[in-house]
């Protein structure tokens, strides 16, 4: 039914993703929608006894947000691997991007595998990185 | 200091128990996380597509229950979440019933500038009902002081 499916170049920049401010609702529906109701996502109390100084997003919440650049692409392929480090604590109020380059390139007997170098930014300062290899299925007639 | 008690959880793994991937639950999920696909919502659309039906995100299996590793507690107080890992030998489709099961893969401490920081290495794993391998999860969760305070107490 669809066209080819996408296809990337080593050191290509990905269309980065710049999100709006993160607010405690959006903490509030993650935690109901993933079962994680951990009370420094959503308590500040809480969050300030385990030494922050407010509540946290899930880092899982950061985690779907880098891999939301490859949501386009789920009818010509799929996120096989993904890696993510959290380095900073991202709070309520932060803007953050979320961009990211091709770092390689690699044809598998599936389809071409590619892998992209992710981050997480807030302002210069960087919350989360890592990569996420991407897998475009061989031909659009072999199908799932 | 108590940080035995979390050094001794490695190789501990809990019972598998079985979950469904519910069109409910992904759709929550879905709009939780912002990210409206058509193939994670629209059954017409996922029916038409090469998967002939609707798919979870991939950060998805977070939701799942994996089950209860003794004396771990509960793993919802206060951890830190350092690392996350994932890998798909094929994607997640809803519908299907699956079997987790997770492990506490490592143990590892450093001193920080605010006192001993415990890592604790875990491996959550997602099978069809035959036991193929669908996926494998592995993430570092961290222990400040702060946090084992509260939990150790």
């Amino acid at each position: 039914m669809s066209a080819a499916g996408p296809a990337w170049s080593v050191g290509e920049k990905i269309e980065g993703r710049r999100l709006p401010p993160i607010t405690r609702l959006q903490l509030i529906k993650y935690a109901g929608a993933s079962g994680d109701y951990n009370p420094i996502h959503l308590v500040d109390e809480d969050a300030k006894r385990a030494g922050l100084p407010g509540v946290i997003a899930h880092g899982m919440l950061t985690a779907a947000m880098l891999a939301s650049p490859f949501s386009p692409y789920l009818e010509h392929g799929y996120i096989r691997e993904m890696r993510v480090r959290f380095s900073k604590p991202v709070y309520v109020g932060d803007e953050l991007h979320i961009g990211g380059r091709v770092s390689g390139a690699e044809v598998l007997q599936t389809g071409n595998l590619y892998t992209f170098e992710v981050r997480a930014e807030r302002g210069e300062e960087t919350v989360a990185s890592g990569t996420v290899g991407f897998l475009v299925y061989r031909a659009e007639n072999d199908r799932g | 200091m108590m940080v035995e008690r979390w050094h001794r959880l490695v190789g501990k793994r809990s019972e598998a128990v079985e979950n469904l991937v519910e069109k409910g639950a992904v759709r929550k999920f879905a709009e939780a996380i912002g990210d409206a696909n058509p193939l994670y919502l629209d059954e017409e659309v996922a029916k038409r597509s090469r998967y002939g039906r609707l798919l979870a995100p991939p950060t998805f299996p977070r939701t799942f229950d994996y089950g209860r590793i003794e004396n771990l507690g509960s793993p919802d107080i206060g951890l830190l979440h350092g690392e996350h890992r994932i890998r798909y030998e094929r994607p997640l489709f809803v519908g299907e019933e699956i079997r987790c099961y997770t492990r506490v893969t490592d143990y590892r401490e450093k001193q920080g500038r605010g006192g001993l920081l415990v890592f604790l290495i875990t491996e959550r794993v997602g099978e069809d009902t035959e036991g193929r391998r669908i996926f494998t999860m592995e993430d570092v969760a961290i222990l400040t002081p702060e946090i084992r305070g509260v939990v150790e107490r």
